[in-house]
């Protein structure tokens, strides 16, 4: 790696450097000077979610968390690290496909309409803090928004502008398989800059790794020092420790195929008769895109069609006139289970799962998609119903 | 996701749910379509919802869609009056392939069978006319295959007696006869056998209710039409057109994307066949 060519003076996009704890500060505060919109994770009614931050002591300093599923705590921490927790309700794919968002308004007048688009002009934003897992996901996303056969404006304006600094995963829940799913808990693509937190005997530090250009010139312009081979070993031992941390794991070796010969299988019903169908896991799922489109009249007769996120788990996300396709919760859990982790595939050539856990941690009866999984693969009951198929084919 | 405005410059009743409307762009030219696509047409301040094209690539003029009344958004439209505003945007997803590609302007020899259930003759009607004009040249024989509740649902009646004087083989049942119906009795499918296509040289194009489809399409795959040879026109909830909203899906398929025009093969017959619910 490139320590021995990172200096005081000028970082190059590959370079790794070292920030002390004042650097995340100093970090931040030149993102703001340079015009950047600031935001990262902040303690929020007893969760971590994105906020707006103007320094180091807006993020959640001494916090760690608690999850399992159906579960979530936050404590206090006796250290005064950073990033000792794992994501918590909110991801960042709010920022870029927001819960709720207009599309156009238009005014009728008689026979003739003037349709007007909200005017994209949010000041760039900066994101410090992300997670790995967090990454994957809008790489995701961008795959379903900005890279198919229509790219979504709103969408690509946001993102395109963004600056993302990423810290790498110390401390995984009980709810995170990101190692399972090659997106943590370490990170290598998709980032500006990239941070590891590390607080050893040498001190609490961070190893700073330079993406883009951009990261680069910010690393430049802040006080850092070259990172030496202790600082690229401890960065290794806290990630092989975050590995061995993972509180889950999901095999995902032929799954996509284990689930498309599983649509007959015993355990949809099981799970649907556990499932409340609340729709919780696709509000805080960081991949989760459908959304509804929905038109108002405001009480000056202007007309607003919005876009709004919705969700496969209500009734009426497949309604077609006559009434839904999708009645039962069991049909409704396997449509989001198997799109998540099969049919996503067909689709956008990409894993809908990123491992990031919520799903399993916010749900209130504590479903856990791994566990879901795990028992498919313990009683494949897909060759008979394959062969069943092929009959009514042929 | 910003609508075209057009104006509504004709508009037909087909049956008591049933409206024609003939839309033109108030400013720009008119869309470029193949038929078996489909639009978002909106009614201003009440919704958006996914309508088929139903005119003919061929013809110049202005976009016909024919709404069948179901629900809020498709109700408005029903009612908007010539001169009003309709809101369009597309055209989106596959079509029937019955245009012949500008490369080659080859005629296709093979019989084609269209069957249509009740509404769903709109968005073959535009592949009816396309097949229709290529018979003069040496294109295969067209059977056109009908079915309706009643008699009084069977729409677009002119054109299925232009389609019949221009050498088409037009067939009609009615599942429940009036009193004046002279004609055919029973379910669609019941029209395949006698139709005198040949199955071993036929592309079948349906469309209507799911359940007409997939029992037309068994039925001609068991009569030896090639099950790749049969394209379908599925429906789901549609809130985009784009690939973006995930209402549309059936299992792998997105069918605002990969749809609505599917052949009958592999994995559409799996998801036909499959519960849903």
């Amino acid at each position: 790696m490139g320590t021995e060519r990172a200096t005081r003076g000028t970082v190059r996009p590959g370079d790794v450097a070292v920030l002390d704890a004042n650097g995340l500060d100093a970090l931040i505060r030149r993102l703001r000077e340079l015009g950047f919109e600031t935001k990262g994770p902040v303690v929020r009614d007893g969760a971590i979610m994105p906020g707006p931050i103007s320094g180091a002591s807006d993020l959640p300093v001494g916090v760690a968390d608690e999850q399992g599923p159906g579960r979530y705590r936050l404590s206090a921490a006796p250290h005064s690290r950073f990033f000792d927790w794992a994501v918590g309700p909110g991801s960042w794919k709010a920022e870029f496909f927001p819960a709720v968002q207009e599309l156009w308004r238009a005014n009728v007048d008689g026979a003739s309409v003037a349709l007007m688009e909200p005017i994209l002009d949010a000041p760039p934003l900066a994101i410090v803090g992300m997670r790995p897992c967090e990454v994957a996901s809008l790489a995701v996303l961008d795959r379903v928004l900005m890279e198919g056969s229509y790219r979504d404006p709103r969408y690509a304006q946001r993102r395109e502008g963004t600056f993302v600094a990423v810290v790498e995963c110390a401390s995984p829940a009980a709810t995170c398989f990101c190692a399972s799913m090659a997106s943590g808990p370490s990170v290598d693509v998709g980032f500006d800059l990239a941070l590891t937190e590390l607080d050893d005997e040498r001190g609490h530090r961070f190893v700073a790794r330079a993406g883009t250009e951009s990261g680069a010139e910010l690393l430049s312009s802040i006080d850092h020092g070259s990172a030496s081979t202790e600082d690229l070993n401890a960065r290794e031992q806290v990630l092989v420790a975050a590995r061995a941390r993972m509180g889950r794991e999901l095999d995902t070796e032929g799954l996509a195929g284990l689930l498309a010969r599983n649509i007959d299988h015993p355990q949809w019903a099981e799970v649907g008769d556990r499932c409340l169908s609340c729709a919780n896991c696709t509000l805080v799922c960081p991949t989760c895109f459908c959304s509804d489109v929905r038109d108002s009249s405001e009480l000056d007769g202007t007309i607003v069609r919005r876009r709004a996120w919705s969700s496969c788990f209500d009734l009426e996300h497949s309604y077609l006139h006559g009434g839904a396709v999708r009645t039962s919760t069991s049909s409704r859990y396997r449509q989001w289970m198997t799109h998540k982790l099969s049919t996503w595939w067909d689709q956008f050539d990409t894993t809908g799962c990123v491992g990031c856990g919520r799903c399993i941690a916010w749900c209130p009866v504590g479903i856990d998609i791994t566990e879901e999984a795990a028992a498919i693969a313990r009683s494949d009951t897909g060759l008979a119903s394959r062969v069943e198929l092929r009959g009514v084919t042929s | 996701m910003t609508p075209v405005v057009h104006r509504v410059v004709a508009r037909t009743r087909e049956t008591d749910d049933v409206v024609t409307l003939c839309l033109e762009p108030v400013d720009g030219p008119r869309m470029d379509f193949l038929p078996g696509q489909f639009n978002m047409l909106s009614a201003f301040g009440v919704g958006e919802v996914a309508i088929s094209l139903s005119g003919a690539p061929r013809d110049v003029g202005p976009l016909r869609h024919s709404v069948r009344d179901v629900g809020a958004v498709s109700r408005a439209l029903c009612q908007i009056e010539v001169g009003g505003v309709v809101g369009v945007r597309g055209p989106f997803g596959t079509d029937w392939r019955v245009t012949p590609r500008e490369e080659t302007r080859s005629v296709d020899h093979r019989d084609t069978v269209v069957v249509a259930g009740g509404i769903g003759l709109a968005p073959l009607r535009g592949a009816v006319c396309e097949l229709v004009a290529t018979l003069p040249e040496g294109g295969g024989r067209v059977f056109v295959l009908v079915g309706a509740r009643e008699p009084s649902q069977i729409v677009f009646g002119e054109d299925l007696a232009a389609w019949a004087r221009a050498g088409a083989t037009v067939l009609v049942s009615v599942d429940r006869p009036s009193s004046l119906w002279h004609g055919h009795v029973g379910l669609v499918t019941t029209l395949l056998a006698d139709a005198g296509f040949n199955p071993a040289n036929t592309r079948a194009l349906l469309c209507g209710p799911e359940i007409m489809m997939r029992f037309t399409a068994r039925a001609l795959v068991d009569m030896g039409v090639n099950p790749l040879a049969v394209l379908v026109s599925l429906e789901r909830n549609m809130q985009c057109g784009l690939g973006w909203c995930g209402h549309c899906q059936l299992g792998s398929l997105l069918l605002c994307r990969d749809g609505p025009v599917v052949p009958y093969a592999g994995i559409v017959s799996g998801l036909m066949n499959e519960r849903e619910r």
